[in-house]
């Protein structure tokens, strides 16, 4: 009888393991991004760009050509890409301080001029790569290396809420939040990564998934712990679905996702 | 190719598209907005791609994504502009990337006037963003060569994998020269196939591409530093630049200024020479490499020299360093977006003749 594979490394992923830390979620990102580009025999012609964050060594774990970008460039580095070349497959990995903070502009223009490529923005409440710093997406009364108080609202503000934010631009996209938290929220997350790069395939539109993620390390929690408190303290404040589509009719109207309303269990 | 008149700013972006660039990114800024205002009407008409970026940050970040991905691609801006871009220089020059960028200097510093300048010296040659690196920086002074030396800008850029600034004051920019394209030109330098570009990886032909300038191993960064560095070298070696005039004959002093300021000396030189006064111009083309051995001997010929520039003294101290601090340098500068006269010129020309006279 002969062997066959049941599982592995997807082509798209390199094979020599990450320096992510335990319980971090962007391990399974990666692969979900690494299928989704296999599954779309789009490999050769993807070229991925990740900016200064945790992913900023995503060009190690990616098969595939890679741009580093500098903090908050990396929607105007993939303009450049994508205007260059526009046969190639481009996506963007931005972490939430780097999109929702210093990244502001350029991944609202980017939106909004219609950039025909893919942004996946991890968004785990936290500066992870500096050492757990308060991000433009801390959760009210959060305690961080920077608001030792917890997020003040006063001082601070609320919680900027990304997906929602682009999704009042007129402009079609494709704009979608999801969370790999558990198995089955993965299996849809992997599903509006496939939307949104077939998006780009086709030529469609600027596409844009969210995916909320853990941060055991500057949490301060066990992973399984993080995994919990992302449900019930993130979850609320950043419902999951698709909010806009470049199809008629779907315009900031949020669309719960089948299984997402009891948290995937 | 006939003459034609033409503005600075846009015979500077016809000449990008000559040089086959297909792409800009730009942000409007006064005094160089002929430029992207050119490029979005041309652009288009030879199949190529015009995006007015949300500022210059972004508009930088651009040049890096395309650049990277192995394309011509080129910006302008002007001085404020140039300072949100020193960022992605740092990083084009780090991951090597070879791009143009045009600065169409205007007086600062901060927002400063939108007339005439020379004070970006500093930033364009030792560095505007953080680290060790260098741009090749070339300084026209008319509109013709602008036009040459934005076509040799994009050969120098792919030949070093660098970026190059051209660096012109608002003079440039905006008065209406006579200027020739050359039909048949041939690239000034050669050309490496950029099998180092981000264009799809096949998973053989070369290794995977990555545009990059991280390297946490210190080790690895030094060497990548050192890498840069003979690389730098080199370009000192190759590719200095510089204009004289008069240097052939006996002269008592030597004027050095570049850009449009050069010119203005020129006059007032030629009109003192035919008055019997010995003075010559050595005019930098090249501000990085600076033609330091070219200036030395100039002025050892002469023993004395006056820097004339649209800033407070920012050449100067290169030509100090060239000729050793006991030589006697002069310096005029004017700022604020004030220009030098030829009767201004001839003036201090005149006194610094004066002063050797009465020094010997």
């Amino acid at each position: 009888m002969k062997d066959k594979l049941a599982f592995g490394y997807p082509e798209g992923l390199t094979t020599g393991g990450t320096h992510y830390c335990p319980g971090c979620t962007h391990g399974i990102i990666h692969r979900l991004i690494a299928e989704v580009i296999d599954e779309l025999g789009v490999r050769e012609r993807t070229v991925g760009v990740s900016p200064v964050g945790c992913a900023v060594l995503a060009y190690n774990y990616f098969s595939t050509d890679y741009q580093e970008a500098s903090h908050g460039r990396a929607p105007a580095v993939a303009t450049g890409i994508k205007r260059a070349r526009p046969d190639l497959m481009v996506y963007t990995y931005q972490g939430d301080g780097d999109l929702a903070s210093i990244g502001m502009a350029e991944i609202v223009h980017a939106a909004n001029r219609g950039e025909k490529f893919t942004v996946v923005f991890v968004n785990n409440a936290i500066y992870g790569m500096t050492g757990g710093q308060m991000a433009p997406t801390t959760m009210p009364g959060q305690v961080t290396s920077t608001s030792p108080r917890g997020r003040e609202l006063d001082l601070a503000g609320h919680p900027i809420r990304m997906v929602e934010l682009i999704s009042t631009l007129h402009t079609p996209a494709f704009v979608a939040r999801g969370t790999v938290i558990r198995p089955l929220q993965a299996v849809q997350t992997k599903e509006l990564l496939r939307r949104a790069f077939q998006y780009q395939k086709e030529g469609k539109c600027f596409s844009m998934v969210e995916i909320l993620s853990t941060c055991p390390t500057n949490w301060g929690m066990p992973p399984a712990e993080a995994l919990n408190w992302l449900e019930k303290t993130m979850m609320p404040y950043y419902p999951l679905g698709v909010f806009k589509t470049p199809e008629e009719g779907v315009d900031r109207a949020p669309l719960p996702l089948c299984g997402l309303q009891d948290g995937g269990k | 190719m006939a003459r034609k008149l033409m503005k600075g700013c846009e015979a500077i972006g016809e000449a990008a598209i000559k040089a086959n660039c297909k792409l800009f990114f730009g942000y409007p800024i006064t005094p160089q907005n002929e430029i992207p205002e050119y490029m979005s009407r041309r652009l288009p008409q030879v199949g190529g791609t015009f995006v007015q970026a949300e500022s210059e940050v972004a508009a930088s970040n651009m040049l890096y994504g395309a650049a990277g991905a192995g394309e011509r691609v080129f910006t302008s801006s002007s001085s404020p502009g140039i300072s949100l871009m020193q960022e992605a220089v740092s990083y084009m020059a780090g991951s090597e990337l070879p791009v143009v960028i045009v600065n169409i200097m205007r007086a600062g510093p901060g927002l400063g006037g939108i007339l005439p300048s020379q004070a970006d010296y500093f930033q364009s040659t030792k560095g505007g963003g953080h680290g060790d690196y260098r741009l090749l920086v070339l300084a026209p002074s008319s509109v013709q060569e602008a036009v040459d030396l934005m076509q040799d800008a994009f050969d120098l850029a792919d030949h070093y994998r660098n970026p190059v600034m051209v660096i012109a004051d608002g003079l440039i920019g905006q008065m209406m020269e006579p200027v020739e394209f050359k039909e048949d030109r041939q690239p000034c330098r050669s050309l490496p196939s950029k099998d180092w570009a981000t264009t799809g990886w096949k998973g053989e032909g070369r290794p995977r591409a990555i545009v990059n300038s991280l390297f946490l191993d210190p080790n690895l960064l030094e060497r990548h530093n050192e890498k840069l560095t003979a690389k730098y070298a080199e370009m000192a070696r190759n590719e200095v630049r510089v204009a004289e005039y008069f240097t052939d004959e006996d002269y008592d002093l030597l004027v050095v200024a570049y850009g449009s300021v050069a010119r203005v000396c020129l006059s007032a030189i030629r009109q003192l020479r035919a008055e019997g006064k010995r003075v010559a111009l050595v005019r930098p083309i090249s501000l990085f490499p600076f033609p330091t051995e070219v200036i030395e001997r100039a002025a050892n010929k002469a023993g004395r020299v006056l820097v004339v520039e649209l800033s407070t003294g920012q050449m100067l101290e290169d030509v100090r360093m060239a000729v050793g601090k006991d030589f006697p340098v002069a310096f005029h500068g004017r700022t604020g977006g004030n220009l030098v006269t030829p009767d201004e010129a001839r003036e201090k020309i005149l006194a610094q003749l004066a002063a050797r006279e009465a020094s010997r």
